[in-house]
């Protein structure tokens, strides 16, 4: 009866309802109570092998993942007007499907428009085609990374001069230690090549790009560069 | 109050006896004897469990006149799922989501295990049938006008079915693990990742990384055969009570008979 709700007050104890067998002073009668406990102990148990199951499930979106750096020969195997392609462990354990290719140069003080520093002494570029993530290759006659699967096109820098990739081609952290050259962790970078957090394929970092696309919470770019 | 339950067909009606059978109960002969057990056995599960109303209710039921061959799409579609059902569980028996591994028993499966080629072929190829065969129940569906009111909950139904569908094919896609679906699964993901805001977080979880790694694998894996085969068997379920529950409906081309002595009344 909503409509004698709404006029006359609620009332506030089991006895005022005048439910049988009520006691003095008390507001929930026996068989609320029971039911609600029975909800209660139903929806414990069902949250103590769920919660722990989806934590499970979702827990690697959140872990930090290994980063190495990898030495791939000395500095004077690498020119500045060509590149040579490295291969690159970035999963251990699983193989071949663990690998892919870099391709890596000298940095050209007449080529390169990016300002120089301690992490671009050399330019390592990655294989994975910003559009969806096939593996680009470097023709050296045309002078691009051309990608098999549709058609992307990368001018030498790596910026996009045609298809559908949406923003350059990611790179990696480069250092020399004792003659030799390390390959370090991936960043992304914009059509200006700022560099960012690395981004998957497919989520352009030009305009709200950086924020529609969130990176990784636990996989950032080197603070500071 | 009339018996509402449609009767049972001709050929499991009891049948009135010949003049030359004895009409006493004693089963005069060995097959009689058998029957007898085979009935008497049918009889204690159905007093203890009233099933048989419930398969009369679902089997025998009324059809609209006009009822044709494209009414058995959706059945095809049923024995599509369950073929690939039944070839996935044996291949499951022989594959190995690892990934390094994976390649390898799939060779072994293909190469080496008596009928596997087939018994794979039949799982590779039946999800394409899958595919098709659930699309052209859909153009029936839709073309006969079948999704009217009041059968719109089982159209909504049906397209969970279609994308629960797809995906599995998408995460079958990436088990044989060779080059192919390397970078079928590759690209998926990234296409998958264009989704803004939560892109980014559904490519983690489906790679469960950063990178397409050890545990990749075995979670497309564990989603293939599954979550996602138990997710469309329980949805087959609810679609195939709807179907009994509101019958089928005629195609658009048949016209209503009223009686002549109604449309009299009506004037």
């Amino acid at each position: 009866m909503p409509r004698d709700r709404k006029q006359s007050k609620q009332p506030k104890t089991t006895l005022e309802e005048q439910i049988p067998g009520a006691f003095e002073g008390e507001t929930v009668s026996r068989r609320r109570f029971m039911t609600g406990t029975a909800h209660a102990a139903g929806g414990i148990a069902v949250a103590a092998f769920t919660l722990p199951a989806v934590g499970m499930a979702i827990g690697p979106m959140f872990e930090k993942a290994e980063q190495n750096w990898e030495s791939v020969g000395p500095i004077g195997d690498f020119a500045d007007d060509t590149y040579i392609p490295r291969t690159l462990t970035i999963v251990r354990g699983i193989g071949d499907a663990g690998k892919t290719t870099v391709y890596i140069r000298q940095y050209n003080s007449q080529l390169d428009s990016e300002e120089r520093d301690e992490y671009n002494e050399f330019i390592a570029i990655s294989t994975r085609c910003m559009h969806l993530g096939c593996p680009v290759r470097f023709v050296g006659a045309s002078q691009r990374f051309i990608c098999p699967c549709h058609g992307g096109v990368y001018d030498f820098e790596g910026k996009v001069s045609g298809g559908p990739p949406v923003r350059p081609l990611d790179r990696f952290y480069t250092r020399v230690r004792n003659g030799q050259l390390e390959i370090g962790p991936r960043f992304s970078v914009n059509s200006e090549l700022r560099r960012f957090s690395p981004r998957d394929p497919g989520m352009p970092l030009d305009g709200i790009g950086q924020y529609v696309y969130p990176a990784r919470p636990t996989t950032r770019k080197i603070p500071g560069t | 109050m009339a018996n509402l339950r449609p009767p049972l067909p001709r050929a499991l009606r009891p049948k009135p006896k010949g003049p030359s059978e004895d009409n006493g109960h004693a089963p005069t002969g060995a097959r009689e004897a058998v029957a007898e057990k085979g009935i008497s056995a049918v009889d204690w599960v159905d007093e203890r469990t009233s099933l048989s109303g419930g398969a009369r209710w679902l089997m025998f039921r009324k059809i609209p006149r006009g009822t044709n061959w494209f009414y058995t799409l959706g059945s095809a579609t049923l024995f599509a799922f369950l073929a690939q059902a039944v070839t996935g569980v044996i291949l499951a028996m022989y594959y190995d989501p690892s990934a390094t591994r994976a390649y390898e028993s799939v060779r072994y499966i293909t190469n080496e295990v008596f009928l596997g080629e087939f018994v794979r072929g039949m799982h590779k190829w039946g999800s394409t049938v899958m595919v098709i065969l659930v699309f052209l129940h859909m153009g029936r569906t839709f073309f006969y006008g079948a999704y009217k009111y009041p059968r719109e909950l089982n159209w909504v139904i049906g397209v969970v079915l279609l994308l629960l569908t797809l995906f599995m094919s998408f995460t079958g896609y990436l088990l044989p693990f060779d080059q192919r679906s390397f970078w079928a699964t590759t690209v998926g993901v990234a296409i998958n990742g264009t989704g803004p805001l939560v892109g980014p977080y559904l490519n983690d979880f489906l790679r469960a990384g950063p990178e397409f790694g050890t545990t990749t694998l075995a979670r497309f894996y564990a989603l293939h055969m599954l979550v996602l085969p138990g997710a469309i068997a329980a949805m087959i379920g609810a679609h195939l009570y709807l179907v009994a529950r509101l019958g089928t409906t005629a195609p658009p081309w048949i016209k209503t008979d009223i009686d002549p002595e109604l449309r009299k009344e009506d004037a």
